[in-house]
C-alpha cells in the first residue's frame, strides 16, 4: 500500500454515536460506503478517485469508524434512515455515490427511496438479494482464516486493511473488526437478502454496476439481476481477476470505470 | 447435595468413519446417517433410562434442547418432560432448558412449561439457555446481534405471562402480543425454579446472580478444566455480596462406576471414545457467529490471555471464553487422554465418591448433573452404572453440603393431593 496520505477526519452525530468521517481531493463531491469488514484504515482505490474529486467517507454505523451505532438500529427502516442522516451529515446529499458490497446495498436503498440524494450512482456488487438457485456463500459461517481469500482474489490485499497497525489498541483492535462482521450480520443475517430488488425500480439516477468477475461470495450472475431491474440507465462491467471487494483487489480499474461513467 | 440425571440422547449409530468422512455432528450432519427405525427404539430406551434413574432414587432427571444435531436428539425437550410427567412420580423434572429467543412468541414457553409443572404436579425445573450458536444462529437463523436482547426480553415475557394475575399487553423491542394471559398457569408459586445454563460469561453470571436464579455450567470437559470457569463465578458472587451457597451452580459430569477401575475402564472405554471423537466433532465454520459473544467477554477473553502470555503461562485446556465449537476442535478422543484430563470420571464406588467429593468441593456446586448414558453406551449398561451409582456413589456424597439451604428445588403439590397414576398397562394390572 503505498503512496497512500491521510485523509482529514471528522465526526458527525449518529443516534447518539460519534461516527467518522474522512475526506481527501479536490473536485466534484464523491461519496463511498465501504463493504464487508468496513475500512479500518485508508486504500489505495479512495486516492484514486481523489486525484480527480473531493472523496468523502463516512463510516457505517458498527463498521470500524461507526462505533457501537448498529446496536440501536433493530429493523431494515432503522437501518436505512441512519444511512440517509449519514448521507446528509456527511454533506454528501445530492452528490454521486459509491458502495461497496454492504455499503453499495445502502447507496441503492438511498438513491431508491430519496431519488434526490444521489445524482449518479455506483454499485459494487450489493448485498441485498438471494437468489436459491445460485445462493450466494455464507460469509458468517466461514474459519477466520478462509475470509481474506473469500472477500479478495489477492488476499494478501484484505490482510493488509485488517492488520493490526503498530501502535494500536491490541485489545480494541480485533474487537473492532469482530463488530464489523456483526454489523453486516445485524442487517444482513442469515440470506443477506433484504428485498432489496423491491426497491431498485424506484432509482431514477443513472448507474453503474460492477462485480469481480471471481467474486465467491455474491455470484457475479446477480448483476443481471440488478440491472434488470433497474428503470434508470445502467451500465454493467465485470472486473476480471477481481473478487467481491473489487476495489481491494483491482483499485486502478474500478476507480478508472467510475470516474469513465461519471466524470 | 443433588443428584441430576442428565440425558443428551445421542444418535448412537454414527458411522465408525464418522469424524473423517462428515464435517460435522451439527448443524449439517447428512439425513442419510438418520434411521428413524432406530431412532424409535433409541428414544424409547432413553424413556426408559431417565424412568429407571428417576425410581433408582435420583433427585431429578433432564433434559436438553438441540436442534440439527447428532448427539441431541430433541429439538423439543418439552416433549420429552411431558411423557416423563406421566411415567415419574417423585423426581423433579428438569429442562434445560428452553432456548427463550427460538420460541415465538416466547409465551410458548410459559405456557407448556406451565402444562408440565400442572401435569407432573409442581415438579418442573424451567431452565433458561441462551442456546449454543450451532442452535439458535446456524440451524435456527436467528440473528446473532439481536439474539441475547431477544432473550432478556423472552425471559421478561415469560416471567410476566406466570405472575400477572390479569391479561395484559407486552410491548417490546421484539415481541409485541396486546392480549397475554396463558392457560394454564404453574403450580408452583411464584413460579418453577429457574435455572441458567451458561459458561464463562461474566454478564449470565452477573444477572444469574442478580435475579437470584441457578448457574449451571454445562461442561463435557470434566471439572478440573472447570475450576477457572467456576472460581470466576464465585469471586464475581462475593464481589455481588452474594452467599456461596452450593445450591447456586450447577455443573454436568459424565461419569462410569463399576466394581474396579478396570473393569469401568474395560466397560466405558468405547462409549467414551465415541461421545468425545464422534459426537463432540463440530465444523469450526460454526465456531463463532459474529455478535455472539458479547464484547465485554470478548474483551475479557482477550485481557486474560495477554496477561497469561505476560505471566508466561499457558492457559490448560480450552481457553476458558473459547465458543464451545472451538474448544471442540482440540478435544482428547482416546481414552487414556480423556481420563488423564480428567473429561470422565471413571472407577469403582469409592474412587468415584472420592473425585466427586473433590468436584463439589473444590468448584462449590451442590446440583450435580450425572452424564451416566454417553456416546453409545448401551441401555444395560446405562442401567447398571445407574443403579450402582445410586445404590454404593450417592448415599456417601449425600449429606454433603446439608447446612446450606437448597431455595432452587421445586415444590410440589403433597404427595396426597397429587393425581394416582394409573398403570401403564391397566387391562395388565386389572388381571
Amino acid at each position: 500500500m503505498s503512496s497512500v496520505s491521510q485523509p482529514e477526519t471528522s465526526t458527525i452525530d449518529v443516534n447518539g454515536f460519534a461516527t467518522r468521517v474522512w475526506r481527501k481531493g479536490s473536485g466534484p463531491r464523491i461519496g463511498f460506503l465501504a463493504g464487508y469488514g468496513g475500512l479500518p484504515r485508508w486504500i489505495p482505490f479512495l486516492d484514486r478517485l481523489a486525484a480527480t474529486r473531493t472523496v468523502i467517507v463516512p463510516s457505517l454505523p458498527g463498521f470500524p469508524g461507526g462505533d457501537r451505532g448498529h446496536s440501536v438500529l433493530d429493523t431494515h427502516l432503522d437501518w436505512v434512515l441512519a444511512v440517509a442522516a449519514i448521507i446528509d451529515k456527511a454533506g454528501l446529499a445530492g452528490s454521486d455515490l459509491v458502495g461497496s458490497s454492504i455499503g453499495a446495498s445502502f447507496a441503492a436503498e438511498t438513491a431508491a427511496i430519496w431519488p434526490e440524494k444521489v445524482k449518479r450512482l455506483a454499485l459494487i456488487a450489493p448485498f441485498g438479494l438471494f437468489d436459491a438457485d445460485e445462493p450466494a456463500t455464507d460469509p458468517w459461517a466461514q474459519k477466520q482464516d478462509d475470509i481474506p481469500g473469500l472477500m479478495t482474489v489477492n488476499a494478501d490485499t484484505y490482510k493488509a486493511l485488517k492488520a493490526m497497525p503498530a501502535g494500536a489498541n491490541s485489545i480494541e483492535w480485533p474487537i473492532e473488526q469482530a463488530r464489523a462482521a456483526e454489523a453486516a450480520a445485524r442487517i444482513f443475517w442469515p440470506l443477506g437478502n433484504t428485498r432489496l430488488e423491491r426497491r431498485l425500480p424506484l432509482i431514477a439516477a443513472p448507474t453503474l454496476i460492477l462485480w469481480g468477475g471471481e467474486d465467491r461470495l455474491l455470484p457475479p450472475s446477480y448483476a443481471g439481476k440488478i440491472a434488470r431491474r433497474i428503470a434508470a440507465r445502467t451500465e454493467t462491467r465485470i472486473i476480471a481477476a477481481a473478487g467481491h471487494l473489487a476495489e481491494l483487489d483491482k483499485p486502478d480499474e474500478v476507480a478508472a470505470a467510475i470516474l469513465t461513467f461519471m466524470p | 447435595m443433588k443428584f441430576l440425571w442428565f440425558h443428551l440422547m445421542p444418535y448412537k449409530e454414527l458411522p465408525d468413519d464418522f469424524k473423517t468422512k462428515h464435517p460435522s455432528v451439527w448443524v449439517d450432519i447428512h439425513s442419510s446417517l438418520f434411521d428413524p427405525s432406530r431412532a424409535h427404539h433409541m428414544y424409547n430406551e432413553f424413556l426408559d433410562e431417565l424412568e429407571f434413574a428417576a425410581a433408582a432414587g435420583f433427585d431429578a432427571i433432564c433434559c436438553n434442547e438441540h436442534h440439527s444435531n447428532g448427539y441431541g436428539l430433541m429439538p423439543s425437550p418439552n416433549l420429552i418432560a411431558s411423557a416423563l410427567a406421566r411415567r415419574t412420580t417423585d423426581a423433579a423434572i428438569c429442562v434445560l432448558g428452553n432456548s427463550l429467543a427460538l420460541y415465538n412468541p416466547p409465551t410458548r414457553v410459559a405456557e407448556e412449561f406451565a402444562m408440565i409443572d400442572c401435569i407432573s404436579g409442581g415438579r418442573l425445573i424451567a431452565g433458561f439457555p441462551v442456546g449454543t450458536p450451532m442452535d439458535t444462529t446456524y440451524a435456527y437463523g436467528t440473528n446473532p446481534s439481536h439474539l441475547r436482547d431477544r432473550y432478556y426480553e423472552a425471559h421478561d415475557l415469560v416471567l410476566r405471562a406466570w405472575t400477572e394475575k390479569d391479561t395484559f399487553a407486552f410491548n417490546g423491542r421484539y415481541n409485541q402480543q396486546r392480549y397475554v394471559n396463558i392457560w394454564p398457569r404453574p403450580i408452583q408459586q411464584p413460579h418453577p425454579p429457574i435455572w441458567i445454563p451458561g459458561a464463562g460469561s461474566v454478564e449470565t453470571w452477573r444477572w444469574a446472580a442478580e435475579m437470584d436464579y441457578v448457574f449451571c455450567y454445562l461442561s463435557y470437559y470434566g471439572y478440573k478444566m472447570a475450576r477457572n470457569v467456576m472460581q470466576g463465578f464465585w469471586q464475581e458472587m462475593a464481589r455481588l455480596g452474594k452467599d456461596r451457597n452450593p445450591y447456586r451452580a450447577g455443573f454436568a459430569q459424565v461419569v462410569g462406576v463399576a466394581e474396579s477401575r478396570q473393569q469401568a475402564l474395560d466397560l466405558y472405554t468405547d462409549a467414551a471414545e465415541y461421545f468425545y471423537g464422534r459426537c463432540l466433532h463440530v465444523d469450526p465454520r460454526f465456531a463463532g457467529p459474529p455478535g455472539y459473544v458479547t464484547e465485554a467477554t470478548q474483551r475479557a477473553g482477550i485481557e486474560s490471555q495477554v496477561r497469561l502470555a505476560a505471566e508466561g503461562k499457558a492457559e490448560t485446556g480450552p481457553a476458558t471464553n473459547a465458543s464451545s465449537a472451538t474448544k471442540m476442535q482440540s478435544l482428547a478422543r482416546d481414552m487414556k487422554s480423556i481420563v488423564e484430563n480428567g473429561y470422565v470420571i471413571v472407577g469403582s464406588p469409592d474412587d468415584v465418591v472420592e473425585q466427586l467429593h473433590e468436584l463439589a468441593t473444590t468448584l462449590n456446586v451442590g446440583q450435580l448433573m450425572l452424564l451416566m448414558q454417553f456416546g453409545n453406551l448401551s441401555s444395560e449398561l446405562t442401567k447398571y452404572n445407574t443403579r450402582l451409582f445410586a445404590e454404593r456413589v450417592m448415599p456417601k456424597l449425600r449429606s454433603l453440603f446439608a447446612d446450606w439451604p437448597n431455595r432452587w428445588w421445586p415444590k410440589p403439590l403433597a404427595a396426597r393431593e397429587r393425581a394416582q397414576l394409573p398403570a401403564f398397562r391397566p387391562e395388565a394390572t386389572a388381571q
